[in-house]
């Protein structure tokens, strides 16, 4: 699920550096220019997109309309056809399953809402600070990078033994050394559960935001610091009137990517919780996998992934429709 | 301009959503054949202590069999927590092995999927006949009335292992033989930070042996006579409520159990941090944790009357690993001569003593090194009191459903909140839900 992200910020990265020196485009006369040739160097490309995505993502929508339980899946080209039962079942709300998705789904939108809202609001505040030059800031920034370079897997089971009842460093600390809460807390199980996985996905993603933002701050150019200080602003003013609105097309391309990521995440919650992950910490990721894999029910649980991915194509495309219209009315 | 930033605006959002979404399938399903009858791949489920301990003990063994047949047979120890799903992705695409390990307690489940190789008379006959086996592991091979989907390999039963030391210092001269006086035992036992009784809160397999035979003694079955979930009858809500009571009731398991699902139970045991443990052949656990083999003792897992036998005094499932073939292999005749090798009593006495579990085939059983207490304990357990687990192909999601159910009472439980039946029947009423959503 995660293996082509890192082709996401193309295109809007393209945009988003918008040709900053004002060069020229040169294009050459001739022949070529109307040749097939650009569109013979994208046929690989496209043909491997078709294959490595495509193709599986119609056959998905196949499986979505078929009844595919264990009876059929070793010949499931000849599983009997569902019709629209596999997405009644799940968006029949009254039912226990279309409940449970929906459960799920809310608290997917609560956990991606907080956690994209605090990765930004970290690695942004980290990058601002880090801009000014200082000792140890080459070591800080490297350090800071350490959560997104290490292995998901590595650093969860990690989190997850701090987060352990008897033994964890998490009530280690918060009840035998500051005793703030009265007794141990379980945060594998219950409602805590929500808060645990938002601070390891937290931990995990803020570095890229960081980073990013990072790359974005050095476009923009001292100078306009420089006058604003004449002028008499204060930091609060700077960042608030040169740097949020300088960072603008580099933050839409991360919210954006930072979205995807964390609501499709499976990795942070399935290592933490294993196949069944407590209510609270249900993502939608998750619950489809429970809804395939663990019940064998391999259509309802396509539906389920085709409903996500309409729900993730209206997003994205609203998302992507209002920041360039906001673009444009900021350009003219 | 316009124009092409919709477009590109389309393009992006497709390829996002879609990159993000990815899913994907294949299908096989061509019979067996022997187009290479040089060669079988061997799926085997992770017995011993850890992977390598696996490889060390069967790789001889495949040597063994290389030498007397000339076919070389690739091994794969496969991890529990890997197990299933990398034989359902075998069973969609038809990529799998030729031979592998399936949970016995998956049988039924699997034998639905028409992937493995039904074992009839003919196929019987050519390991040496049905009549070899004991009849509880046939009996958790397959659903009722079919063929047998699989041979039984290794069988286990569940016991209940206690800590002599810890018995001796609460003033217990011996292990409890009903559940009242486990209950009145781990009262004396749960104190100064120790507690009587271990738990997999989080194990949704453990949870599912667990309640199933309580459910036995409480004269309940989870599916009806024609295969249909029933999870709320009286008895089935009782035995859930009995289980889980032992942390939020008695008070006899460690809330901290709640969350243990990686076995963590069996730590607590050898540090002497719990006094019994309901388990399965765990001997060379113990050991390799450094318990030596007189620091505990083992017995029957209570029953209410005292006496295990079949019906209300069932006191474990069937366990045990099965041996299957993959229908698709193209070394059918080799993957049966593995078998019928695996299945021999040479083989059994080798394997099982190195496992710690008991041979499902009656020669090999009688052999002295399985008169050792605790596989006497395993080994009248399985030939007197155990039942398999329910033989219906649901059996799998049931083990998740009801399973999950469990571990949600148990995270309640370790909150501290009270347990009642009305909270189990709501639960399980929960599980029985997804069942029918199919």
């Amino acid at each position: 699920m995660t293996t082509t992200l890192d082709r996401v910020p193309g295109p809007g990265a393209e945009a988003a550096s918008a040709n900053p020196a004002g060069r020229p485009r040169r294009r050459r006369p001739g022949r070529l220019r109307k040749s097939a040739l650009p569109y013979l160097l994208l046929l690989p490309a496209v043909f491997f997109e078709l294959l490595v995505h495509l193709v599986p993502i119609v056959i998905g929508i196949f499986m979505s309309f078929k009844k595919l339980t264990q009876f059929f899946i070793r010949d499931w080209g000849n599983a009997p056809w569902a019709g629209w039962d596999n997405y009644s079942i799940a968006l029949d709300f009254d039912a226990p399953a279309g409940q449970a998705l929906l459960h799920s789904f809310l608290i997917t939108c609560a956990f991606t809402v907080l956690s994209v809202g605090l990765c930004w609001l970290i690695g942004t505040a980290a990058a601002i600070y880090l801009q000014e030059a200082f000792r140890g800031r080459g070591v800080l920034r490297a350090l800071f990078l350490v959560p997104y370079a290490l292995p998901v897997y590595t650093a969860v089971i990690t989190w997850v033994f701090m987060f352990q009842h008897d033994n964890g460093l998490v009530n280690h600390v918060l009840h035998d050394q500051l005793g703030i809460t009265d007794a141990p807390s379980f945060w594998l199980i219950g409602d805590n559960s929500f808060v645990a996985l938002l601070t390891v996905s937290v931990w995990k993603g803020w570095p890229f935001a960081f980073l990013i933002v990072m790359a974005g701050l050095q476009n923009i150019p001292r100078d306009m610091y420089e006058a604003s200080w004449l002028d008499g602003a204060t930091m609060p003013q700077q960042i608030r009137h040169i740097t949020l609105p300088s960072l603008r097309p580099v933050n839409q391309v991360l919210v954006l990517v930072l979205f995807l990521w964390t609501f499709n995440d499976f990795n942070t919650p399935f290592v933490m919780f294993g196949k069944a992950a407590p209510e609270s910490a249900n993502l939608i990721s998750m619950h489809i996998y429970q809804s395939s894999f663990a019940t064998w029910n391999f259509g309802t649980g396509s539906a389920m992934s085709v409903l996500l991915l309409l729900f993730l194509l209206l997003v994205t495309g609203l998302y992507l429709l209002y920041t360039s219209r906001g673009r444009r009315a900021a350009d003219a | 301009m316009s124009r092409t930033r919709t477009t590109a605006i389309g393009a992006v959002t497709v390829t996002l959503a879609l990159a993000a979404t990815a899913c994907g399938g294949g299908s096989a399903t061509g019979e067996g054949s022997n187009d290479s009858p040089k060669t079988l791949t061997y799926w085997a489920s992770n017995q011993g202590p850890d992977i390598p301990a696996d490889k060390k003990i069967l790789t001889p063994e495949l040597k063994k069999f290389e030498k007397q047949t000339g076919i070389k047979v690739k091994l794969e120890v496969v991890p529990w927590s890997d197990l299933l799903n990398r034989i359902l992705t075998a069973t969609t695409s038809g990529q799998g092995p030729d031979v592998l390990n399936i949970g016995n307690t998956w049988s039924s489940s699997l034998q639905a999927t028409g992937a493995l190789l039904p074992w009839d008379e003919k196929n019987f006959a050519k390991i040496g006949g049905k009549d070899r086996f004991v009849p509880a592991a046939l009996d958790s091979a397959g659903a009722e009335g079919e063929d047998p989907a699989a041979v039984p390999l290794y069988s286990m039963a569940y016991a209940l292992y206690y800590n002599k030391k810890m018995f001796r210092e609460a003033g217990i001269s011996e292990p409890p033989a009903t559940w009242d006086q486990l209950v009145a035992d781990g009262k004396k036992l749960s104190k100064g930070g120790k507690w009587a009784l271990g738990a997999e809160g989080a194990n949704l397999s453990n949870n599912i042996h667990q309640i199933f035979v309580l459910a036995k003694q409480h004269g309940a079955d989870w599916f009806t006579a024609d295969g249909k979930p029933d999870f709320t009858s009286p008895g089935a809500v009782a035995a859930v409520k009995q289980y889980v009571d032992f942390m939020a009731k008695d008070k006899i398991v460690a809330p901290g159990n709640a969350e243990y699902a990686q076995n963590q139970s069996l730590s607590d045991f050898s540090k002497g941090k719990t006094a019994m443990v309901l388990w399965q052949a765990a001997a060379s656990t113990f050991e390799s944790q450094g318990m030596k083999d007189s620091d505990w003792g083992v017995a029957p897992v209570p029953v209410a009357s005292g006496a295990p036998g079949h019906g209300k005094n069932t006191n474990s499932m069937v366990a045990g690993i099965n041996m299957a073939v993959f229908k698709n292999t193209d070394n059918l005749d080799g993957a049966t001569k593995f078998v019928k090798f695996m299945t021999s009593d040479a083989e059994q006495k080798i394997l099982c003593k190195a496992y710690g579990s008991i041979p499902p085939v009656k020669a090999a059983q009688q052999d002295q090194s399985f008169d050792k207490p605790e596989l006497k304990v395993l080994r009248d357990t399985l030939a007197k009191s155990a039942a398999p687990l329910p033989r219906v192909p649901d059996e799998s999601q049931f083990e998740t459903a009801v399973g999950t159910a469990v571990k949600n009472l148990f995270a309640s439980a370790a909150d501290g909140k009270d347990i009642s039946t009305a909270a189990v029947k709501a639960e399980l009423a929960k599980a029985e839900q997804q069942m029918n959503k199919q």
